[in-house]
């Protein structure tokens, strides 16, 4: 039988330190393992640099102060085109960013999956990527075409975090929703992944839940699954919840001002996971 | 009908933008945002059946969907993941339609932000899939609000790559093909011999001057014609099947 690697979000944010480069997976405000970023940004760590495509995830963060860098290609709320934390972290200078295009986000995590130091693409050429990521070089093909592409590096993380619908306590992760998004890739490319579910189940339960196609994460790429039921609230987790649309206009509504994002703060951050639950379900 | 009368400007956007996908062939037109979705789909429905589109999301769909309604019916006929996307982006088989912040006369786009890198005046919403989809596939792009703050001279961040950079990538931009832009005024294209705006067309009620008062640049100006109106069967799949609330007129008013 599958091994117990059940643990506590406590435990999670525990392997999370200065400095560490975290993936998180999901796309916008769709599926985002929010119960383990709200633990974050109330824990002490600091100067994270984050790998997301990003949503409410990237803006908690940045406004709570944790993040030294943000990699990204967008951040969004979805039904809100512009995260607003995010935006004024940016617009402040607070954190600095890699601006990449959404496919060569995609390319650095399967590099950092397969193990080799780049990928080669034709995206970002001609655009001002090159010109914002100085760092980033070409490679010119070794074949007769000797066409020159863009390297695009490994994004190596350090920790992945991702939320399923369902899981098992080996670390089995089963999506229900139409799109997987990148979560498998975020586990492959991390050093320790740790997956949150809306659910834990039975292996032998999984396939009650959905095909098999549906357990897109095996458990070669997690190394602990924590049940946090509505943890991905106030972000889409279609079919168990839809985005919380109302709460997701106060969260935009506490970026207005330092006093709304102290209040936001002391209600829906700077509590507990029950605490969290029980305030968004009066 | 459900809506009487003439045809509305945003009638007129949604024509443009469904022509922007003729001749095509079998390929996935996607078109993002509200009238671009309503044009593209109006393509499909009408003198490009081979299209292939999504629901905005990871369905492949072959009905015209009404946009702006909650729960509308659907004939599924394919999964497109956002990694399955990027297998369509790559190979070449998209023409899509993304929006814009700014815009230069060689098509340069910028929703990346503007200002400092480090600390922008404005942040938008990053480089998106823009560099990606300019350098392999087909691209247009929808300006709702057409104006100067839109058309200017110089954009501040290159997220879309124009016509004067894939110039200088020389063969590695060859599969590169900004099409027209549709903006709220008119139709614009490239087809100049140095790959600079031109204005295809006005739509109707619009001045060639109204268009140029609004662009924060020259445009090549000679031979505009108008931009031709729906026809009857264009009006009823309009109003009665592909935008039943008007979603069209609330985004650009008549």
């Amino acid at each position: 039988m599958a091994p117990d690697k059940r643990v506590t979000i406590d435990d999670v944010v525990a392997e999370v330190r200065d400095g560490m480069t975290v993936g998180i997976g999901g796309w916008g405000s769709r599926r985002k393992p929010m119960a383990l970023v709200r633990a974050l940004a109330r824990s002490g760590v600091r100067d994270l640099r984050l790998v997301s495509y990003g949503g409410p995830d990237v803006g908690i963060l940045c406004r709570a102060g944790k993040v030294r860098e943000v990699v990204y290609a967008f951040v969004s709320l979805d039904s809100i085109a512009l995260e607003p934390h995010f935006r004024n972290a940016r617009q402040s200078g607070a954190v600095a960013t890699t601006e990449l295009d959404e496919g060569m986000f995609l390319l650095g995590l399967q590099a950092a999956a397969w193990r080799v130091p780049f990928l080669p693409t034709r995206v970002g050429l001609g655009s001002d990527v090159m010109r914002l990521n100085p760092d980033l070089r070409t490679v010119r093909s070794p074949y007769d075409d000797g066409e020159e592409l863009v390297a695009m590096p490994a994004l190596d993380l350090d920790v992945a975090l991702v939320h399923m619908h369902r899981g098992d306590q080996g670390g089995t992760g089963q999506y229900l929703n139409v799109d997987p998004y990148f979560d498998d890739l975020m586990c492959m490319a991390a050093r320790r992944r740790f997956m949150s579910v809306e659910r834990i189940v039975a292996t032998e339960d999984l396939l009650k839940e959905g095909p098999v196609q549906t357990l897109r994460i095996n458990r070669l790429m997690t190394d602990g699954v924590v049940e946090t039921p509505n943890g991905a609230h106030f972000t889409e987790c279609v079919p168990d919840y839809p985005r919380d649309e109302g709460f997701q206009r106060a969260y935009t509504e506490s970026a207005k001002s330092a006093e709304a994002w102290d209040e936001f703060r002391a209600r829906y951050v700077d509590v507990s996971e029950d605490e969290y639950q029980r305030a968004v379900r009066a | 009908m459900t809506r009487d009368g003439a045809p509305t400007r945003a009638e007129v956007c949604a024509v443009a933008i469904a022509e922007c996908f003729r001749g095509d062939g079998e390929i996935l037109a996607n078109p993002i945002g509200t009238l671009p979705m309503i044009g593209g789909r109006l393509a499909k429905a009408t003198f490009a059946p081979e299209l292939v589109m999504t629901d905005g999301e990871a369905l492949l769909v072959e009905n015209p969907m009404p946009v702006g309604v909650a729960q509308p019916d659907k004939v599924i006929s394919g999964w497109n993941p956002y990694r399955a996307m990027f297998d369509v982006v790559w190979s070449g088989r998209r023409h899509v339609m993304m929006g814009a912040s700014q815009l230069d006369p060689f098509g340069n786009q910028n929703f990346a932000f503007i200002g400092d890198p480090a600390a922008p005046r404005t942040q938008l919403l990053g480089m998106r899939g823009a560099p990606g989809n300019t350098i392999n596939d087909k691209t247009s792009y929808w300006v709702p609000n057409h104006s100067t703050r839109v058309f200017v001279p110089e954009v501040s961040v290159v997220s879309g790559v124009g016509y004067d950079r894939a110039a200088a990538l020389g063969d590695a931009a060859r599969f590169h093909h900004l099409v027209r832009v549709v903006t709220n005024l008119c139709v614009i294209d490239f087809e100049t011999r140095d790959r600079r705006m031109r204005l295809r067309s006005v739509h109707p009620g619009v001045t060639v001057d109204d268009v140029v008062a609004a662009t924060g640049f020259e445009l090549v100006t000679s031979d505009v014609e108008e931009s031709r109106l729906p026809t009857d069967d264009e009006l009823v799949l309009l109003r009665d099947v592909i935008d039943p609330t008007g979603a069209g007129d609330r985004e650009v008013p008549s």
